[in-house]
């Protein structure tokens, strides 16, 4: 597990000082039924985007709050990556997508019946966010709404 | 990622997530997380480990069997 303390000088003394956003109370759905007959969405913050589509910005100031959009049948070794942190080692990311954006996996809990099922499309941002307002007001809320009209149960979050 | 899990959670989507930074987690308010004892940026294991980043996955749909309250962060 990792700490504060693994970081850099300079990426501890950002967190030290900065101010989290934070959710409060904290929003607790109840899943409405069992795992194997839940429809399952993927959602990282691990930068992932498909072949011809944007490369997130890793210069925007404050951080890039748009999001792509990945078909659930992408090949997962195909997908490009890029992320604006450098609080965390790439290289594992990298070399194996399902790190951080485990479709494969997923699809194999589907095949397995695990999960009810792998919804059609996944959804990637990139971490990193220091000035939120548009995430909170419009890509988010979007984001969200896409999975509900998905007819997703279940969301995974694989932060990076 | 707790802005987004905060946006799913309120329109009825339960969401389990995955952390290698609890101390962060626990402070941000994500509603349910699995603590894995890996480091920054290898939050399902090791890359081509197909059956230890299932197992992580599995442990943290398990969460979504626990009654609360938020936030529920246990360890892989």
């Amino acid at each position: 597990m990792a700490t504060l303390s693994d970081l850099s000088v300079k990426n501890r003394l950002f967190m030290a000082t900065y101010r989290y956003r934070t959710v409060e109370p904290i929003p607790f759905g109840r899943p409405r039924r069992p795992l194997r007959e839940s429809r399952v969405a993927l959602v990282t913050t691990g930068g992932v985007y498909a072949p011809g589509q944007e490369p997130f910005d890793v210069e925007r100031k404050g951080g890039d709050v748009s999001y792509r959009v990945i078909a659930r049948d992408a090949d997962v070794a195909a997908l490009g990556i890029v992320h604006k942190s450098d609080a965390f080692d790439q290289t594992g990311f990298k070399a194996d997508r399902n790190l951080g954006f485990p479709l494969d996996r997923l699809r194999e809990m589907e095949a397995a019946g695990s999960i009810g099922g792998l919804a059609p499309r996944a959804l990637s941002f990139m971490g990193s966010i220091t000035a939120p307002g548009r995430l909170v007001k419009e890509t988010a809320p979007e984001a969200a709404a896409l999975l509900v009209s998905d007819g997703v149960d279940v969301a995974l979050l694989v932060p990076l | 990622m707790c802005l987004i899990a905060a946006e799913l959670e309120r329109r009825g989507i339960a969401t389990a997530s995955v952390t290698a930074l609890p101390e962060v987690t626990r402070k941000v308010g994500i509603p349910r997380a699995l603590a894995v004892p890996y480091a920054l940026g290898y939050p399902l294991g090791l890359p081509h480990d197909a059956a230890l980043q299932t197992r992580i996955l599995t442990a943290a749909f398990a969460l979504l069997r626990e009654p609360g309250p938020p936030p529920v962060v246990r360890d892989f």
